[in-house]
């Protein structure tokens, strides 16, 4: 069963949250020094990620009238992996801390050209 | 006790075997053994020795097994032999295989050994004469010992050249040379007699060139060497013929690989169920006609028996043998033989290969000895003897013939030569020419019984040549004379070698070895001569041959021993040889003097024993068999009937007493003077002074012809291929020089740019690469934001 009042939401509004999200995301993984901050922004671009998966899912199974839930299990694995991600990144920001004794990305320049 | 026919081949293996291990030894111990290498001569000599005394051992057996039967001479009439009862009691040879080198199928090579009484006869005289010549080389090669000052050679500055003594190697090459002529005798096969040839030839070329720092010494011995060469030509397609066509070249019948005995070249041309007569083998007749049809085969059995059943039928012998078609595969046979005797005609230094054996005395002096008397020229008058079985009438005649012509050649060109070792090289050429002669007629023994007594006698004469010059210092004749005073030994053996070359003796009763040698040649010649008058010249050649070896031997004693001295300088410095050298001449001189007799009480006599080995078949009437001319070889044993034996003994003695007598009149009183009579008919002393010219016509024919061709060749290889291969050359470093210039103008600045290019773009690439995660955020997000933007401008030509 599908709420009523939501399915009034229509599809446009999903995707303008989901960008919103998005720029937001990448503005904060522009705009932090600090390796937490980008962290987070990836968080954020991962979560627009996910509501563009469920806004898209489609409405029914084929030729059935059982809601199709595709797009959410999607957003599951993608939590799951953004969770996975989130470990992997924290300990990378062990590791940086531990070479550089700070967080700040803008450091950590020693690959350059 | 062992058994004779297994002691005997080992006794004379070891004979052989003990001058190689002489010459291993030395090879590898050389100059060390003792001061100046003096060890080397003791061993080399012990070697000798008991090769000899092994071959005694041999003898010994061999006689204890087969006594000799009563003397040849003795007999009244030829009848006793024409029953055939003296062939009956001739022992067979030993035959066998000491190794087997290799076998293919049906062919086999191996050291094996043909051994009967002229094996023994010749393990006997190389065994005694080598011992003698050893012990001699003692004193006469002791100059060696030290640094040797040869005079004859001149530095750039003008001094004599000084090199260290080569004694050692001397004895080196002595032992080896004797193993080649002890297993020359030895050998089973022709195969292994042509290794021993060879060996013989390398032997004669290291001695000869002794002293190779001599001009002369070095081309004597590349001409000795070439010259056999030409005869082992001749030799190779010899036993080629044989080998194709028998499929064997053993002389007697040995066990095969499968335990059975396997005929031999002997017993497959002279088989014994056909009367030991000459027939065409059967492989000789297939390969003449291909396949032979059984109905022509048949009628070719036949054809063998009746001309065996004819010959032995035949009691006149004279002409014994009918005439008839020659059968087919007889080409082969006459072939084969001249091939063989080719060979023969090089190592002996027979007309037309003779020129290289007076050249061949640049060698010293024990070598001259050992070269003419015991080893290499032997080998190829042995060789004939031991082929005698293979050879055919018209082959017989070639033989003789070419002895013929060699001894009046040789012995006309010693009349006139001044150089005493030439004058012994001649006279040897000269009685190898006998020793065809007499073989070629039929007179198997007589020859290898001349070669016998003559390996004696001349070892003793070119070794008390070797003691003139020894105290002379020259071998110049005219620069002799009177020496008899200084060097009686010298002067009284050589007196007995010139007398016993000669022939002297008294008709029918006994004289010195050669005489009974050179008359039981003669008597076979003429012998010959009846049963051939047309062919009968070879006569008169050999009784005027007889005739000038007296003078030229006595021109020479006379020349060298007796009158006044010529040259006072020469005279003062001569003096008697040390003992070392004396007691061989002693010795030899023995020989020399009793080598023809029989031991009284005894069938002891070179001939006796030559006869035991006369080969089955060969002193027969039938030995005629089918031949293609009307040539009759006379049986052997008809030469001692009485009455051409008394002939013979007569024109023999008349000869060398009219020799004799005018070497006496001309050199021994010098009544007469030689100067003028060589003036009266100087054509002919011209002639003969130069050998005939046989060295300027064989420049002209081949040594000329040869160089010009190598000149010619040598030009093409200059001129033509040189330049080919040079202008290649140089075509190939021009086109290199353009081909850099390309690389460096094209390939080279092609590769440099793009690394260039791709070094520019990395240098400014390098600049966004700032290592700031941020900026690479903004990148990012600007890219994407720009393909967004690019993505929806070009969306319908994206789309479409």
């Amino acid at each position: 069963m599908i709420d009523p009042p939501l399915a009034q939401i229509p599809l446009a509004a999903y995707l303008l949250v989901g960008t919103v999200l998005f720029v937001t995301g990448i503005a904060c993984m522009i705009a932090k020094r600090n390796l937490i901050g980008i962290l987070i922004g990836i968080e954020l671009i991962l979560n627009a990620g996910t509501i563009n998966l469920v806004a898209m899912s489609g409405p029914f199974v084929a030729g059935s009238t059982l809601p199709a839930l595709d797009g959410q299990i999607f957003a599951l694995f993608v939590i799951l992996l953004a969770a996975a991600e989130a470990a992997a990144a924290l300990a990378i920001a062990l590791t940086f801390y531990g070479g550089y004794a700070t967080i700040d990305v803008d450091h950590g320049d020693r690959l350059n050209g | 006790m062992m058994e004779p026919h297994t002691a005997i081949p080992s006794l004379l293996a070891a004979a052989c075997l003990a001058p190689l291990a002489s010459f291993v030894v030395i090879l590898l111990a050389g100059p060390r053994l003792g001061r100046g290498g003096r060890w080397a001569g003791y061993i080399a000599t012990a070697a000798i020795a008991i090769s000899f005394v092994l071959s005694v051992a041999a003898a010994y057996q061999w006689f204890t097994a087969h006594p000799l039967s009563p003397s040849v001479a003795s007999h009244e009439a030829a009848d006793v032999h024409a029953s055939g009862d003296h062939t009956g009691v001739a022992p067979s040879p030993l035959s066998g295989t000491w190794y087997t080198l290799a076998r293919f199928g049906e062919l086999q090579l191996s050291v094996g050994y043909y051994i009967d009484s002229l094996t023994i006869a010749m393990f006997l005289m190389v065994g005694f004469v080598a011992t003698c010549i050893h012990v001699y080389s003692f004193g006469y090669m002791h100059e060696e010992l030290h640094e040797f000052h040869d005079g004859e050679v001149r530095g750039d500055d003008g001094e004599p050249l000084v090199r260290p003594g080569r004694f050692h190697r001397f004895f080196q090459f002595l032992s080896l040379f004797c193993f080649s002529m002890l297993g020359l005798a030895a050998s089973g096969n022709l195969f292994m007699v042509f290794a021993f040839w060879e060996l013989v030839g390398v032997c004669s070329y290291f001695l000869i060139g002794f002293y190779v720092e001599r001009r002369s010494a070095s081309t004597a011995a590349n001409k000795a060497f070439i010259v056999n060469r030409v005869g082992d030509f001749g030799m190779v397609f010899g036993l080629m013929i044989l080998l194709g066509t028998l499929g064997t070249l053993d002389f007697g019948d040995v066990p095969g690989p499968r335990g059975e005995l396997r005929p031999g070249m002997f017993s497959l041309v002279r088989a014994e169920a056909e009367h030991h007569a000459l027939t065409v083998p059967e492989g000789m007749r297939q390969f003449a006609g291909g396949a032979v049809p059984s109905g022509e085969n048949a009628e070719g059995s036949a054809d063998r028996a009746e001309v065996a059943h004819g010959a032995a039928a035949d009691d006149s012998r004279q002409g014994a043998a009918p005439r008839r078609g020659a059968p087919s595969g007889y080409v082969w046979l006459i072939l084969a033989g001249l091939g063989v005797f080719c060979g023969c005609v090089g190592k002996s230094a027979q007309f037309p290969l003779h020129v290289w054996l007076p050249d061949a005395m640049e060698g010293p002096t024990p070598v001259s000895a050992l070269i003419h008397a015991a080893t290499m020229v032997a080998a190829g008058v042995y060789l004939v003897g031991r082929c005698y079985p293979l050879f055919t009438p018209e082959v017989l005649y070639v033989v003789a013939v070419v002895g013929t012509i060699t001894l009046l050649i040789a012995a006309s060109i010693a009349l006139t030569a001044t150089d005493i070792k030439r004058v012994l090289a001649y006279s040897t050429v000269s009685q190898l020419g006998y020793m065809m002669l007499a073989l070629g007629v039929g007179g198997w023994v007589a020859g290898l019984f001349h070669l016998l007594t003559h390996a004696f006698f001349k070892a003793l004469l070119f070794l008390c040549s070797g003691s003139v010059i020894h105290a002379c210092g020259t071998n110049e004749m005219p620069r002799m004379g009177g020496l008899w005073r200084k060097m009686p030994w010298t002067a009284g053996t050589m007196l007995i070698g010139c007398l016993a070359i000669s022939g002297v003796g008294i008709p029918l009763w006994f004289g010195l070895s050669g005489f009974h040698s050179k008359d039981a040649v003669i008597a076979q010649v003429l012998l010959f001569q009846r049963a051939n008058p047309i062919y009968g010249w070879v006569l008169y050649a050999a009784v005027i041959g007889a005739a000038m070896t007296g003078f030229y031997m006595f021109r020479l004693w006379f020349m060298t021993f007796a009158g006044t001295p010529r040259d006072e300088h020469v005279f003062a410095h001569a003096h008697e040889s040390p003992p070392s050298m004396v007691v061989p001449l002693a010795v030899l001189a023995i020989m020399a003097v009793v080598a023809g007799w029989q031991v009284p009480g005894t069938e002891f006599s070179i001939p006796n024993i030559l006869e035991q080995g006369r080969p089955a078949g060969t002193g027969e009437a039938a030995f005629a068999g089918a031949a293609w001319t009307a040539l009759t070889v006379p049986p052997e044993h008809e030469s001692h009937q009485a009455v051409i034996h008394a002939a013979a003994s007569w024109a023999a003695f008349a000869a060398a007493a009219l020799g004799i007598g005018l070497a006496v009149v001309f050199y021994g009183t010098r009544k007469v003077d030689p100067a003028r009579v060589a003036a009266a008919v100087r054509p002919v002393y011209v002639f003969l002074k130069n050998k005939w010219y046989f060295d300027e016509l064989y420049a002209r024919l081949w040594v000329r012809p040869t160089l010009f061709l190598a000149g010619c060749a040598a030009w093409v290889d200059r001129q033509v291929i040189d330049r080919l291969a040079d202008g290649s050359a140089a075509a190939v470093r021009e086109f290199a020089v353009w081909d850099d210039v390309f690389d460096r103008l094209f390939v080279d600045r092609a590769v440099n740019g793009l690394a260039e290019v791709t070094y520019r773009l990395g240098l400014s690439l390098r600049r966004i690469q700032t290592g700031r995660i941020r900026l690479y955020i903004v990148w990012l997000a600007a890219g994407t934001a720009a393909l967004f933007v690019l993505a929806s401008l070009y969306w319908q030509f994206l789309t479409t």
